[in-house]
């Protein structure tokens, strides 16, 4: 399950509340966007154009781990040159879903579970929660929907629409898309508060 | 034509390239090899030169693994093989490192092949003086595959090949009695082939067999066994043919 916002700050600017942050590498992998915008959106892209260069040569398609691999490089020879990247790769190949950790230091991580970016501390904690390894697709697009929202309630540079995606054996495909602010009413609808006794005019005995 | 073979970047008038093809009669003239693909097992035979006597025979071995599920086999210019084989066993591990997963056969044999073809294509250089054979399973779908490469640097798949010396002679047993093996009589098909144009013997003839499990190569012993198994088959073949023909 993979779920991401869509906002995007400069400083105190919001730039945009409609990025697109799940990059779609191909129909059976998906790559997170957190970090530099332009960094993460091309080289996704230039890991799809290698993705599909390895499947014409190989005539199989690549792996989850190769294709993180194949990334992490990359970004480990720009090492210290400014590149800024968090993503998470996710696909589902050969030996079932996978789930890669890669940042612009060259750090690549193999998991079950990831929390990236400026709100990640707060999607964490409702992600750690409410996980279990053996929750059903509905289970685990509301959890992560949950923690989208938490993260963009509490900082200010999440925010706009909270998209959820789901991969599996035949591929990706995208869940929902709410946005954030309507989600919290839903999550917290407003009550209707207890009135106080008015105050009315004192009878005169 | 004297002029056209001196460099190989020139082709000649009628479209070869007359280095290539002296590489490929360099190994004609190398050792007889072959390669036979089974159900489950792949066998590599080589021919193997009497041993002088005081080398160590262990230090010339003609059947070389790449890696683990990988072995390969040539007939040529064995210096050669030796720069071609470091070269295919870095970028086994190499392929290991950039995307985790062990290399398919036909990955490393179009590497190899692909190192063939840039020498017949640069200054200076001459072809490598080779054709290898390339066994192995491929990881995950344990599918077995045979390749064979030329000093072209072309490459092609196999159900069972020969190379080098008379290797002609080995083909033509080969496309005759070839049918679909396992295990032992995948073995005994390999070793009949070489035995055509080999003397007969143990210490003649160095055998390898590829199964999921590894590459294990055959003691001289195991192979004199299966000879003399090969030769008593033979024999009563040919008294069953000599049989029926007496009695009428």
């Amino acid at each position: 399950m993979v779920a991401a916002d869509s906002r995007a700050s400069m400083g105190g600017y919001i730039s945009s509340q409609s990025v697109k942050k799940i990059i779609e590498i191909n129909p059976y992998m998906l790559g997170t966007m957190a970090g530099g915008a332009a960094d993460c959106q091309f080289w996704h892209r230039n890991l799809g154009i290698k993705c599909r260069l390895h499947e014409l040569a190989n005539k199989r398609r690549i792996s989850v781990t190769g294709a993180s691999k194949l990334l992490a490089n990359i970004l480990y020879s720009y090492r210290g040159m400014g590149l800024s990247v968090g993503t998470m790769i996710a696909g589902w190949d050969e030996k079932g879903p996978g789930l890669y950790y890669v940042d612009s230091e060259g750090g690549r991580l193999k998991g079950t579970k990831f929390s990236v970016g400026s709100g990640s501390p707060y999607a964490y904690g409702v992600l750690d929660s409410g996980y279990h390894y053996d929750m059903t697709i509905d289970e685990a697009a509301e959890l992560a929907r949950r923690s989208i929202y938490h993260a963009t309630f509490r900082d200010g540079a999440s925010g706009g629409v909270a998209s959820v995606y789901h991969v599996g054996p035949t591929g990706w495909t995208k869940l929902s898309g709410d946005d954030v602010g309507e989600l919290h009413y839903s999550y917290y609808p407003v009550e209707p508060a207890i009135v106080e006794q008015e105050m009315t005019e004192a009878v005169v005995a | 034509m004297a002029r056209y073979d001196r460099a190989i970047t020139v082709f000649s008038p009628d479209g070869h390239l007359f280095q290539v093809e002296y590489a490929l009669e360099a190994v004609r003239k190398g050792n007889a090899a072959v390669g036979v693909r089974g159900t489950d097992t792949i066998v590599l035979g080589v021919e193997k030169k009497s041993t002088v006597k005081l080398q160590d025979s262990r230090s010339v071995r003609k059947i070389v693994s790449l890696d683990d599920h990988i072995a390969l086999a040539c007939a040529g210019l064995k210096a050669d093989a030796r720069v071609l084989i470091n070269k295919a066993r870095i970028e086994c591990q190499s392929h290991r490192l950039t995307v985790e997963d062990p290399v398919t056969v036909e990955y490393i044999t179009r590497y190899i092949a692909g190192l063939q073809q840039k020498y017949t294509q640069s200054g200076g250089v001459r072809p490598f003086g080779l054709s290898t054979l390339i066994v192995g399973f491929d990881p995950y779908t344990g599918v077995p595959s045979l390749y064979q490469t030329d000093p072209s640097g072309t490459f092609s798949a196999w159900k069972a090949n020969a190379t080098g010396r008379n290797s002609n002679s080995m083909r033509e047993f080969l496309e005759k009695n070839y049918k679909e093996t396992s295990g032992q009589e995948t073995i005994k098909l390999a070793i009949r082939a070489l035995l055509e144009v080999v003397e007969s013997g143990g210490k003649n003839i160095e055998v390898a067999v590829m199964t999921k499990e590894g590459l294990r190569q055959l003691e001289e012993a195991e192979i004199d066994a299966i000879v003399a198994e090969i030769e008593t088959e033979k024999a009563a073949a040919e008294a069953a043919k000599k049989g029926p023909a007496k009695e009428t």
